[in-house]
Formats: C-alpha cells, structure tokens, sequence
C-alpha cells in the first residue's frame, strides 16, 4: 500500500494518470448510522410552555418555532426512525395577537431610539398581525408546546376554548386555542389522542416565573392544595406539582411510550434577572459625599419623628426614647462610596423599619423590565434630588450647628419623601428568592423522583446546565454560550427564553441525555449554524 | 441602517485572501520544470522574475519568454461526524508570464516582466457545509515590474527594479441573519464583496555572485506589497429585509519575500539547482475590514499567519541539440496556522514534483513545456471561531493540483 502510494504520487507527477484526491477514509465507506437504541422516534410529541413551543424574544414566531429545540431534536430523530414532526406555525415573523399587543406583544429586536442608544424593543411599533381567533394551518400537531401554561393548565379541559379568552378571568391560552381539537379538550388529551411512542416535557418553569417576573407580587401558594384559587402571579403548591407531574408521566407512558423530563432552572439563573446589577448607582466622590449627606439628614429628621410619635409631641422625651428613637433612624444611615453602590429598595413597613425602605443585599436581584432610564437619570433607586430638596438640607445643616430654625414640617416631609426606592414590582428580595428556591428544588425533586422510578424516562438537568451557563459558558461543538444577554449568545432578548444556538446547545444537550438513557445515536445539530442576535 | 449593527459585526470575517496556497509559483516554463528554481540559473528571460542581477550574463542580446499554464486544482472535503462531503468545482486558472530582456552595454541590461503571482481561484458547490466560511473566492494581481541589471565584474552582478502591482478580489460567503434560518427554504444569506483594478507599488532588488564558470550563487529580495481596497462593493443575496447599502476598505499585504540558490553545471550535459525561499507572511496578522457607510462596525478578523519557508530542487540535463529535459521537486510549508485553517485556502505542506521539456525549433526558438503535480497529504484541520459569530468549521480535506504549461524562448 505504502509502496502503491509512492508509485501513484510519480504517475500523477508525470501526467500520465489523471489523479482524484481520495481520502483514506471515504465517508461512503464510513456511514454513521443513527440508532433508536430502546426507544421509539416514530411519533414524538413535544410538550410543554414556551420553551417548548419555541417562543423568543418576547413572542412566539415562524422562525423562532422553526428553531426551537424540540423541532431540531425532531430533525435528528428522523435519521433514526423519527416521524414527521408538525407545528402550529404562527402566521408570520413578528409575533403577537393583533389587538391584544399590551399582554401579546410583537417580538424584541435591538433598535436605535432617537438619542442613538441601542436597546431591545417591540418591532413594527408593537403593531401585530396575527387574529387571535385564527386557527394554526394543520391539524394533530407533534408540538404541543402551548407559551404561559403551567402544571394545572396542563390537564385543565377548556384551556383551548376561545369563548375562554373573553371570561373575566380569562380562562383560556390564546396559543392553544390556535389548535386544540375541542373546545372542551385539555392539552394532555390531545397529547395521549396523538398517541406518542416519543415524548418530551418541560413543564413547571411557570409554576414559579410568574411570580419571579412579577418581582414577587403574587402570593406563595405552598400549602394551598387548590389551583383554582392561585392569582396569575402565584407559586404553585410543590404538593399539586408533585400530583400532577406524577398523573401525567403515568398517562404518558401507559402505552409503552418514553420520554424526557426536562428540570426547572433557578429563575436566577436567567437573564431576566441577572442583566441589571444591583449596584449598578456609580457615583463619583461629590455625588456619593452628597448622598451620604442627605441621608444624614435624613437619620436627623427620622430622629424627631420617632421622638414625637414615642412622646405623642407633647413634653420632651426622657434619655430611653431619645436612644430608642436614634437606634431606629440609625437604619437610615446609608453611606455611600465613589463607584458603584447598591439601590435601595421598597420594603413593607413595620415598627422596626418605618420608613419601609433598605439597601439591597448582595443576592437580591432587579428585574429586566426595571426603567432603566429612571434608575440612571430620575435618582430612582436613591433620592430624586431636586432643588427644593437641596434648600431643605441647607437649612437643615443650619439648625443642626445652631445657625438657624429647623426645617418646618412639610419641609421635612418633602425631603423624606424624595427618597425614590425601587417598588417591590422590580425587584426579588430574599424573602422572595426563598420562596422560588424552596419550590423549583421541591418540583425538581418530584422530576427526579419520576425519572429515577421509570426507566422509560430520562431527565435532562435543565437546572445544572443553565447554572453553569450562568457561571461560565456551555461549549457544544466549538460553541461556547454563556448567559449574558445578546453577547453571551444564549438567550434571546427577552432574557427568559433561548436564542435560535442556545435552542441548538440545549437540543445537543438533550441528545446526549436521550442517547444516555436510551442507548441510541442520535447526532448533534451544529450550534454555529444558529444566529443569536436578532434582527429587523 | 443602523439596526443592521450586529450583523456586520459577524458576517465580514472574510478569511484570508492571500494564503501559501494562492501563493502559485509558476513563474517561468522552464524554472517550473526544475522545481520552479531559478535564482541561479542563467539560461533564459525567466531570469527578469528570479534574478533581475543576472540578465547582464545572458549571452544573446535580446531574449524573450512567454508562457502559460493551466492550473487544475482539486479539493475535497469531508466531515465523518456530520456525514457530510464536498468537492470544489474550481475553474481552470491561468497564469501568465512575459519577460524580455535587452542587453544595452557590456555593463547593462533592462528588461521587463509581466507576471500573476496570484491567480486562483476556488468555488464550492451551492448550499455546502462550510458557506459560512467561502462560497466563493477569486484572486487575480498582475505584476509589471521593469528591470536593469549591472555587472560589477566578471563574477557579480547587481539588479532590481519597481514593481506596479494590479489586483482584484471577489469575495463570497454566508451570514447568519434572524428570520432567515440556515434551514429556510429560501436559502441562506449571502455576502459579497468585489474590488477590482486595485494598484499599488513595491520593488524587486538582486544580486547574482559567479565564483567559478560552474557555480553561480543568487539571492532576490522582493518587498511587500500592501493592496489597499477603497469603497469596494458589497451587495447581499436572499437577504431578509432591506439589506445595507455600504462599499468597503480593506488592506491586504503580500508580503517580502527572500530567495537564495546556487546552481552548478556538473558537466557539458548536467545542471543541478537549489533554491531556497522564505516568505514573509507573518505580516499577515488580520484581516480588517470597515464599512464606508460609517455605521457598520468594522470587522476584525485575526489571521496569525506564520513566515513559511520553500526548498526547492532542479535538475535539467541537455539531452542533444534538439531536446533538453528538466525535473524537480520542491517542499512548500504552508503560512496557515492549526486552528486558522478555513476552506478558502485549504492548503497544508505540499510537495511538488515537476518535469519537462524543452524543444529547440532553430537556434532562435525554442517551445518549453512543464507540468506540475502537486500533493496534498489528507488533514484533518478546523478554523477555530476568532470570536462568537464566525461559525467554527472542521473536517479532513485532501487536495491536488496539476499544472500543465506551454512557452515559447526567443534569443537572437
């Protein structure tokens, strides 16, 4: 062979044979066949929210399905036995329900605003196209992913009924009224009617990023075993998660089916929550001077509050309510450095603080939606200082050397009240962030339990990847994503929901979880291929 | 326009122009058939290109040459984890060379020489695996470099001259744009640059050392030459939406390169010649590429070219009066980097084997030929993304390159 090789390099150099490249290794020698291994592709039906219908950017779209994870399994499924896998495609690529753009939006691009600044915002000026009450072309689905339902709207039956979308409340998903079969049916109905020999299910990231993205402004349901009676915006009881995920992966493989149970990522993992630091107030030396400053004043005037109120104003207070009151008002004496400082935010208020307002902690986060504008320019998250609030401080360092009378009331309520706290909307506190923590680790526990007692279902830790996107990137075939909103690659930007490569990367990293469990060879999809930044 | 920022940003990191491989040594018939040396070899008007110096050592007065080649290039790509294979489906290229020298004194020479150093040309089919890389690229520069030569003595000589450089580049790869998916049935987004008529000016200089009547010793220097593209077009193909409107500016170095040879006449039948090039193509660090509508970000595009060195043998032997046969072979290192390797310029370390022939008609004429072969050893290489948007790209490629020529040598 070797001498063959030498022979055929001097016949090609004399021209006397016309000489091919040929690879030592032809890839018609080579096939990579894709194995099922123990499972069967042949009717895969995806379920789940918006992850799984492929929703992006603020919307769900054409493109954005086309590229959803579960469509890119599909594709690889094909090669090993897979089916045709249908979607109810959106009619276009800009996303939302004409009419109803305040709740259903158009999808984020990255725009120039008149000053020149380069943000996300609605494309077409928020002005969709879509009917609400039309049909998705097509029928029996293989992606029933359906955006904003959670484990109870799963089974709910009328879910897909558009007289539901007009109830006060309303009781329907416009996204699932595009296509369920009844309207009397439920999304695991229509589901078992397709009866899948494949499926995956990524459901329960609602049950708590409702509340996560309301800044923790609905209520904590755990105890509550009724789903009837939750707010839109509420954490869902881990018991009623545990029922029914436990109801659904039962009806789900009754037939033989398997499957893929996809974890709950922490909400801190994502964009939403990570993109605006909490110490995002830079100041320079005289600014910070100037804020340390007016909350001395502050404490001054906190001070003779509590004194009053301890006193009722009506004689002069003894040493034990003076000291009492100056601890309380000590609270207020925030100090601030040149650089960055944290914000203060809104807390309820109680006897102990009751200007209800403190400095973020170190793990408290802001919310994607924050007015960003307001935080760098309107003192929101410290003190809007105007001049009237500046005039008051003289006065008020006057009286404090002697040099003159104090402020009068309504001056000195003028001056609190120009602290500007960030509401409790924009923000997760550490009460709040328990709450989300202490249920995602409760329903993924329930999906772990799940997996481990049926070896028909695999479990892709959704919740250890995105930690680790988080942390310091996730490499896929040369790819590396991060979590970093746009530059990071990962996310689209709406901060919640993947980018068309993170929907690659994470599709490569459920491959790997179903060939593991399953034993077959589905191969990857190549995450370069997938754009990450959005477009007009 | 300005909302196509992020496009721009990641759709120009159009991959290297000028790579070993673009690099086609086929400068003369005759040098080809010895393994393209030349730098010591006094035998024709081949010597304007490889040593300006030695004209003066020419016997006849006037001498001319002319030749061209085809250049048939094959490349094939394969990915065994992605299943995937593709070949190139490269036109024929043709480089040309026209040289002619006159002896004015016994002391001077001048001479002219017209050349294409770069002339390749490489397409992959439609919709192939690495079009996010090259669909497409052409290459063409044509030299015209005037030439003098002067003999210090019997055993030196010196010589050189300037060098008018004329180049064009057309330019065709993907991008990943939103809203038009690489699976999309309307195909993938494409861009396309095209400068043409590109000048720019560099300089040749030589000296040729005779210590015996066998012996010749020969050293050539030619500087870099920086083609700076202004305001070339861009236009865009199957783009979503209303594409940008933007020419572009780019410079590109070719860059200095060193040659050194001997050759020895063995006997009255027998020359043997060695050269020895270096070229300087570490002056190609990055490709940087701005945008004339003073909106698109320009883009940065590392190369990390690294100096690559030739060696190169010959050999031609004065059969009778009629016929004289040559034969050579050279070693070419490439100047791409692992981890740079992009199928624009699929190019490894070759070697090249080379023969030919020429035929004297009458003592004024005579007809040369060369053919040339090219091997390839098969690489498994990949182009490493230089940042987040450049799609990576490996796979095994496996390459050959053949080369037939035909000139004519006149001497009176």
């Amino acid at each position: 062979m070797k001498n063959n090789k030498y022979i055929y390099i001097v016949l090609c150099s004399l021209g006397f044979i016309a000489c091919e490249p040929e690879f030592d290794q032809p890839l018609e020698d080579n096939p990579i066949t894709q194995e099922r291994g123990t499972a069967d592709f042949s009717t895969y039906v995806a379920l789940g929210n918006s992850l799984t219908a492929g929703f992006a950017d603020g919307a769900l779209y054409s493109s954005g399905q086309e590229v959803g994870f579960v469509n890119l399994i599909a594709t690889k499924m094909k090669a090993a036995g897979g089916g045709d896998f249908t979607i109810p495609f959106m009619n276009d690529n800009v996303g939302g329900f004409a009419g109803f753009e305040n709740a259903f939006g158009t999808r984020l691009v990255i725009q120039t605003d008149e000053n020149g600044n380069q943000g996300p915002a609605r494309l077409n000026n928020n002005v969709a196209t879509n009917d609400i009450a039309a049909r998705a072309e097509g029928s029996n689905f293989n992606n029933l992913g359906v955006p904003g339902i959670t484990s109870f709207q799963f089974n709910f039956e009328g879910l897909g009924n558009p007289a539901g979308l007009t109830t006060n409340p309303v009781s329907a998903n416009p996204y699932f009224t595009r296509f369920a079969s009844s309207p009397t049916t439920s999304i695991l109905a229509d589901a078992l009617a397709k009866q899948p020999t494949f499926f995956t299910l990524w459901l329960g990231n609602n049950d708590v990023l409702g509340y996560a993205t309301s800044g923790g402004t609905g209520v904590d349901q755990t105890g509550n075993p009724n789903p009837a009676t939750y707010g839109g915006n509420d954490i869902t009881d881990p018991g009623v998660f545990n029922a029914l995920l436990n109801g659904f992966s039962t009806a789900l493989t009754a037939n033989g089916a398997s499957g893929l149970l996809v974890n709950i990522p922490n909400v801190t993992d994502i964009p939403f929550f990570t993109t605006v630091p909490n110490n995002a107030l830079v100041l320079d030396a005289e600014q910070a001077a100037g804020l340390t400053g007016y909350f001395q004043g502050y404490v001054g005037i906190v001070t003779q509050g509590v004194i009053a109120q301890l006193t009722g104003g009506t004689r002069a207070p003894v040493a034990a309510e003076t000291q009492a009151a100056q601890q309380i008002a000590s609270q207020y004496a925030f100090t601030f450095n040149p650089g960055p400082n944290r914000f203060l935010i809104d807390v309820p208020v109680t006897q102990n603080n009751p200007q209800g307002i403190r400095q973020m902690t170190n793990e408290e986060l802001l919310l994607l939606t924050i007015n960003q504008g307001a935080l760098r320019s309107e003192g929101y998250g410290s003190v809007a200082v105007t001049p009237e609030v500046l005039e008051i401080g003289a006065i008020l360092q006057a009286a404090q050397i002697g040099a003159g009378a104090p402020p009068t009331q309504e001056q000195a309520l003028a001056y609190l009240n120009a602290v500007n706290a960030i509401d409790d909307q924009d923000a997760l506190d550490t009460e709040e962030l328990t709450a989300i923590s202490t249920a995602v680790t409760s329903y993924n526990q329930t999906l772990e339990t799940i997996a481990d007692s049926n070896p028909n279902i695999a479990l892709y830790d959704a919740n250890a990847d995105l930690a680790t996107l988080s942390s310091g990137g996730i490499t896929s075939r040369r790819v590396t994503i991060t979590s970093t909103l746009v530059t990071g690659g990962g996310f689209s930007l709406d901060g919640v929901h993947l980018s068309p490569r993170g929907n690659a990367v994470i599709a490569n990293r459920m491959i790997e979880a179903i060939n593991s469990n399953f034993n077959s060879t589905l191969q990857p999809v190549e995450p370069s291929l997938f754009t990450f930044i959005p477009v007009p | 326009m300005k909302k196509l920022l992020f496009v721009l940003a990641s759709c120009l990191t159009f991959s290297s122009i000028y790579a070993g491989g673009y690099r086609v040594s086929i400068q003369g018939q005759r040098a080809l058939a010895m393994g393209h040396t030349g730098v010591a070899v006094v035998n024709s008007a081949e010597l304007a290109f490889f040593n300006p110096a030695g004209l003066v050592f020419l016997e006849n007065k006037l001498n001319v040459s002319a030749g061209v080649t085809g250049i048939i290039t094959n490349t094939k790509y394969q990915n065994l984890d992605t299943q995937q294979a593709f070949e190139t489906d490269s036109p024929v290229g043709t480089p040309i060379n026209l040289y002619a020298t006159y002896k004015i004194s016994d002391k001077f020479s001048a001479g002219i020489a017209v050349y294409t150093p770069y002339g390749s040309r490489v397409d992959w089919p439609n919709d192939w695996a690495g079009g996010f890389l090259v669909n497409s690229i052409e290459l063409s520069a044509i030299f015209v470099n005037p030439v003098v030569s002067f003999k210090v003595n019997d055993a030196l000589s010196i010589g050189g001259g300037p060098i008018y450089a004329i180049g064009g580049v057309n330019f065709n790869r993907n991008v990943l744009v939103q809203g038009n998916s690489v699976s999309s049935a309307s195909g993938p987004t494409s861009i396309e640059i095209d400068a043409e008529g590109v000048t720019s000016w560099g300089w040749k200089a030589s000296v040729l050392f005779r210590p015996t009547d066998k012996l010749n010793i020969g050293a050539s220097y030619q500087s870099q030459i920086d083609i700076s593209a202004e305001n070339g077009d861009v236009s865009f193909q199957n783009f979503p939406g209303e594409a940008p409107q933007t020419g572009f500016n780019a410079t590109l170095p070719l860059p200095s390169e060193l040659t050194l040879g001997l050759s020895y006449q063995v006997n009255d039948k027998l020359l043997l010649a060695f050269d020895f090039n270096r070229a300087y193509w570490g002056a190609y660090e990055s490709l940087d590429i701005t945008f004339t509508d003073g909106e698109t970000p320009a883009s940065i595009n590392p190369r990390n070219y690294e100096d690559a060195s030739t060696y190169r043998f010959g050999a031609q032997y004065d059969y009778n009066s009629k016929f004289t046969f040559r034969a050579g072979y050279y070693f070419d290192e490439t100047p791409v980097a692992s981890g740079f390797f992009s199928p624009e310029t699929p190019r490894n370390d070759s070697h090249a084997f080379t023969s030919g022939l020429s035929f004297n008609i009458n003592e004024h004429l005579a007809i040369d030929a060369s053919f040339l072969y090219i091997y390839f050893a098969e690489v498994d290489e990949s182009f490493d993304s230089p940042n987040d948007t450049v799609p990576a790209f490996e796979g095994t490629y496996k390459s050959n390159v053949f080369a037939p020529g035909l000139g004519i040598t006149y001497k009176l």
